[in-house]
């Protein structure tokens, strides 16, 4: 690891990195890829990190995350490891095509890529640079925006292993496809994984995306994950963010929904130091359902921003946000929500809805659910609220004999839950169902959510505290 | 087929027809060299004869507004504004103080004849003590004796200067200050005249005061200052409204409002705002940059602000409320009509510091033609104020497929036991709604402007009973039939 640049600004010090490390990063890269990166650091060079002076950054400031002094792994130090001795899935009936990545790296023990009888493509992304490289083409770099953000382009600059799946036509993948980013570092990592999902005609596959940490050492991840939905596809994206306090996590996710396509997202962050999910979706053939879930149970001095741009091209499409989330101690949430309605996307339907509930006075919560509107014939409509739990349902308990802290933890519950059951896999729901249940009532810490067992010698509590709500 | 053609026909007959009250009153105007530096910023001091004080806020506020650099967050669309293009004074030549109407310039009275709100008629029947502002100088002030017996003071801005400047030195800038935004720092340094009203402890106002904005000089900046002060316990409800006459050149208007309610004060101010909105092709029009804002300052005071806003070219305003005492109450209420090429950036913001305090945000959007309609509002509460309460609603309607609504709020929420809600809808206006009234035999036209009206209704039945008039004749007018 070179370390003569380790007293630059962040900025300078990847630009520089770039250029020292050309050959790792561009390695088996196709062509295309690798004049995608030129244009990516040059839009770096002129956004740089995203400030608090830009609009969508207002209220999250990276500042003082950025003053770590990071670093990179641009060849690969860990890749042949027994991932199985680390962890195993603790969702115990989940039934999942499993795939690990490790510090940003695919991990594997025979193939990286495997090819199922019903040409399903799973793997890594890497591999599948050399082994498909016109199918990543086809793709790669549609969806994604990195003259919008500084970020974007950033990990499309130094893109280069994640996951990569591609779903053919008319095939649905029974199984979820699970993966698992896992960091795991004694020193401060900054990773920036690169994911492709392609769901073809007619094809339907289920994506959850678990993020772990293993240690609480700093890391920054700058992810980015581009997803396809072809003619009348059906594709569900779970990401399920457990992560360390230290740790911060942004995810950049692009969907391109095509004609008759159906897309549900599932965001359920339940640690986290820093998480930003950002979603964008762009509905560019008509009749499309996108529907996007948000939950987050933050406390301590947590940061969870759920950003989220749906841009209705075409017309005849259904969109759905509803984000809610349980706000403890400082924890500060932001929500910005923003619908898009084109001239042309006439018959839109379009829903909106944040809601938010502070336990503490030091809790602070953002909500900007915003529409933008050039059709006429168009039913939109968004709502937010922040505030406590309802006094009435609570009289109305207390009247019946249930006890103040029982009925306190069950509207708690019945709250999340709205965001809990709209996960359609079973075992997942109920897990999370569980999982949800126990840290309002106090008794989860960090490695219990964790869905692996890493063995962790002492596990962090992450506790809501009852007696403040 | 036949429908739509049928109505297409009546939607190019709507937008197509003129401004009303487009015209032009030939009066001498007493006009600042054109451009700005300090120079200007002295001579309208001097034109003015103003203390020392004033024009050491003038320049300090210029020098700032130099160092400022013109906004471009709103969700609006013009070409840039040559700052040194501008005439940034223009007075009335014959600065006529009169004793009663008939020594008016008949001229003038004709004006506002057309207008629709002849003063003697106003004097007699409606009880409104109207200060006429004709480019920026006042030129008529009614029922002074009334509200003088009151103690109420109700006068032009440079008049206040005159003869109050204590209370003026007191309270100017205290809620805008000149560092607020590029357009108050502006704002700050030209401002030529405007309102100025002084409620004393415990009076209650018996009349509605009322102030008529014109813009009248070709290229002249308009930059008005109102600074209402309600002392303890006192009440006044006070209307602004606006027409200008119609000119080729886009007009920037740049004023302030500010308003300081003292401990159990009320405020209710009312706007309607139909300055000329340009061509249907985007030509001309009026800008309207303003910066409105009210403190409650004592506890259990109230401010409350109702608009009909459907003039101008472009609209950049948001009527704020800092509610700093305890038990305060902000409202807001809003009816903006956006048609042809308008462009409306328009909201509020409500910011509670106090304990207990509670607003309430009702905004009604309606757009039509190729216009453009924001809403965009800051509801925020800070730590301290404890069991703050907000609920907001921003209704938009369309009528048209070329137009644009859009809602930006935003909510920023500091401590636990405090509400705030939000809900907002956009849809085009009901078919069932229109099928109902047209299979009764009402037609297309007045079908859209019962339903536009009921839509509005809320927001309507705030306005003091003569605006409310006026205010529904405007609807009806910048609206009636825009169904395509």
């Amino acid at each position: 690891m070179d370390t003569s640049t380790n007293t630059l600004p962040l900025k300078e010090r990847l630009l520089a990195l770039f250029e020292e490390n050309q050959e790792a990063i561009k390695g088996p890269s196709t062509p295309l890829v690798n004049r995608m990166r030129k244009n990516a650091l040059s839009m770096f060079r002129k956004l740089g990190f995203p400030t608090t002076g830009l609009e969508s950054w207002r209220f999250t400031d990276l500042t003082p995350l950025l003053k770590t002094e990071f670093e990179f792994d641009f060849s690969n130090q860990s890749r042949s490891m027994d991932i199985e001795k680390i962890f195993t899935c603790d969702v115990y009936d989940l039934d999942t095509f499993s795939v690990t990545l490790y510090n940003g790296w695919f991990v594997y023990q025979n193939a990286a890529l495997t090819r199922l009888s019903n040409g399903t493509i799973i793997g890594s992304l890497a591999k599948a640079m050399e082994v498909y490289p016109d199918l990543v083409d086809q793709y790669i770099g549609k969806a994604a925006k990195p003259e919008q953000a500084g970020l974007t382009a950033l990990n499309t600059a130094f893109m280069q292993d994640g996951l990569f799946i591609y779903v053919p036509e008319g095939i649905k993948v029974e199984k979820p496809i699970q993966l698992i980013n896992i960091v795991d570092s004694e020193h401060p990592v900054f990773l920036q994984p690169r994911h492709l999902i392609v769901a073809g005609k007619n094809a339907g596959v289920t994506i959850v995306q678990c993020d772990h940490s293993l240690t609480h050492n700093i890391s920054f991840t700058n992810s980015v994950v581009e997803l396809f939905a072809e003619d009348n596809a059906d594709v569900e994206h779970y990401m399920i963010q457990n992560k360390g306090r230290n740790s911060a996590l942004i995810t950049s996710s692009y969907f391109q929904q095509k004609k008759d396509s159906r897309l549900t997202t599932h965001a359920i962050t339940l640690n986290g130091g820093f998480t930003r999910n950002i979603m964008d979706a762009s509905i560019k053939e008509s009749n499309c359902h996108s529907e996007h879930n948000g939950l987050y149970l933050v406390d301590s001095n947590q940061h969870v921003d759920n950003h989220l741009f749906i841009d209705h091209e075409a017309p005849g499409s259904y969109s759905d946000q509803l984000f809610k989330g349980i706000l403890d101690d400082e924890a500060r949430a932001v929500f910005s929500g923003k619908v898009l309605v084109r001239r042309e996307a006439q018959k839109t339907i379009a829903h909106q809805n944040n809601k938010n509930i502070l336990l503490t006075d030091e809790a602070k919560a953002n909500t900007q659910p915003h529409l933008e509107i050039y059709a006429d014939d168009v039913k939109c409509s968004h709502g937010a609220t922040v505030g406590q739990l309802d006094p009435q349902a609570m009289f109305y308990m207390r009247s019946r004999g249930i006890s103040e802290r029982s009925a306190r933890q069950l509207m708690m519950y019945a709250f999340a839950m709205e965001v809990v059951q709209k996960i359609s896999i079973e075992a997942l729901r109920d897990r999370m169902d569980h999982l949800v249940e126990k840290r309002l009532k106090g008794e989860l810490s960090i490695c219990d959510q964790c869905m692996l067992h890493c063995n962790s010698k002492e596990p962090t509590t992450f506790n809501i505290d009852l007696s403040k709500i | 087929m036949e429908e739509k053609n049928k109505n297409n026909h009546i939607l190019d007959e709507v937008t197509g027809s003129e401004y009303k009250y487009g015209f032009y009153t030939d009066i001498e105007a007493d006009q600042a060299p054109k451009g700005l530096n300090e120079d200007t910023v002295r001579f309208i001091s001097a034109k003015k004869n103003e203390p020392e004080f004033m024009l050491e806020f003038r320049l300090k506020a210029f020098r700032h507004w130099k160092t400022l650099k013109e906004p471009d967050w709103a969700h609006v669309d013009y070409p840039p504004i040559d700052y040194q293009d501008i005439i940034y004074f223009s007075a009335p030549r014959k600065k006529p103080q009169y004793e009663s109407l008939d020594e008016v310039d008949p001229e003038l009275l004709e004006t506002f004849d057309k207008l629709g709100i002849p003063l003697e008629e106003q004097k007699m029947l409606a009880g409104v003590a109207v200060d006429a502002v004709m480019d920026s100088v006042s030129v008529a002030t009614t029922f002074r004796e009334t509200l003088a017996e009151k103690g109420i003071i109700f006068c032009s801005f440079s008049e206040a200067v005159q003869k109050h400047p204590d209370l003026v030195k007191k309270y100017l800038g205290t809620v805008v200050p000149y560092t607020d935004n590029f357009f108050a720092a502006l704002n700050c340094a030209v401002f030529s005249d405007g309102s100025f009203v002084y409620i004393p402890k415990g009076v209650k106002c018996p009349l509605e005061l009322s102030t008529y904005f014109r813009i009248n000089a070709a290229n002249t900046g308009q930059f008005e200052r109102t600074l209402i002060v309600a002392e303890e316990g006192s009440y006044v409800s006070y209307m602004e409204g606006c027409t200008a006459p119609m000119r080729d050149e886009n007009q920037l208007h740049a004023a302030i409002v500010e308003i300081i309610a003292h401990k159990d004060a009320e405020v209710k101010y009312s706007t309607v705002q139909n300055w000329w909105p340009g061509d249907k092709h985007g030509k001309g029009g009026v800008y309207n940059f303003v910066t409105k804002r009210g403190i409650c300052e004592g506890d259990n005071s109230k401010i409350s602000w109702t608009q009909v806003e459907t003039g101008s070219a472009i609209t950049w305003k948001y009527p704020s409320l800092i509610l700093k005492g305890n038990n305060t109450t902000g409202e807001f209420y809003s009816v903006a009509v956006t048609n042809n090429m308008q462009q409306a950036d328009t909201g509020t913001k409500m910011i509670h510091l106090g304990k207990n305090t509670r607003s309430t945000i009702i905004s009604k959007g309606i757009s039509a033609g190729r216009s453009n309609n924001s809403y965009r509002g800051l509801v925020k509460t800070t730590r301290n104020a404890e069991n703050a309460r907000n609920f907001s609603q921003c209704d938009s309607l369309l009528l048209g497929d070329q137009c644009g609504a859009h809602t930006f709020p935003y909510l920023e929420v500091g401590n636990r036991s405090s509400v705030v809600e939000h809900e907002a809808t956009t849809s085009k206006i009901s078919e069932d709604q229109l099928f109902y009234c047209l299979q009764r035999g009402i037609d297309m036209e007045s079908a859209i402007g019962l339903i536009v009206n009921g839509y509005a209704k809320e927001v309507l039945s705030k306005l003091p009973m003569e605006f409310a008039v006026e205010a529904q004749k405007l609807l009806s007018i910048s609206l009636e039939g825009s169904v395509g």
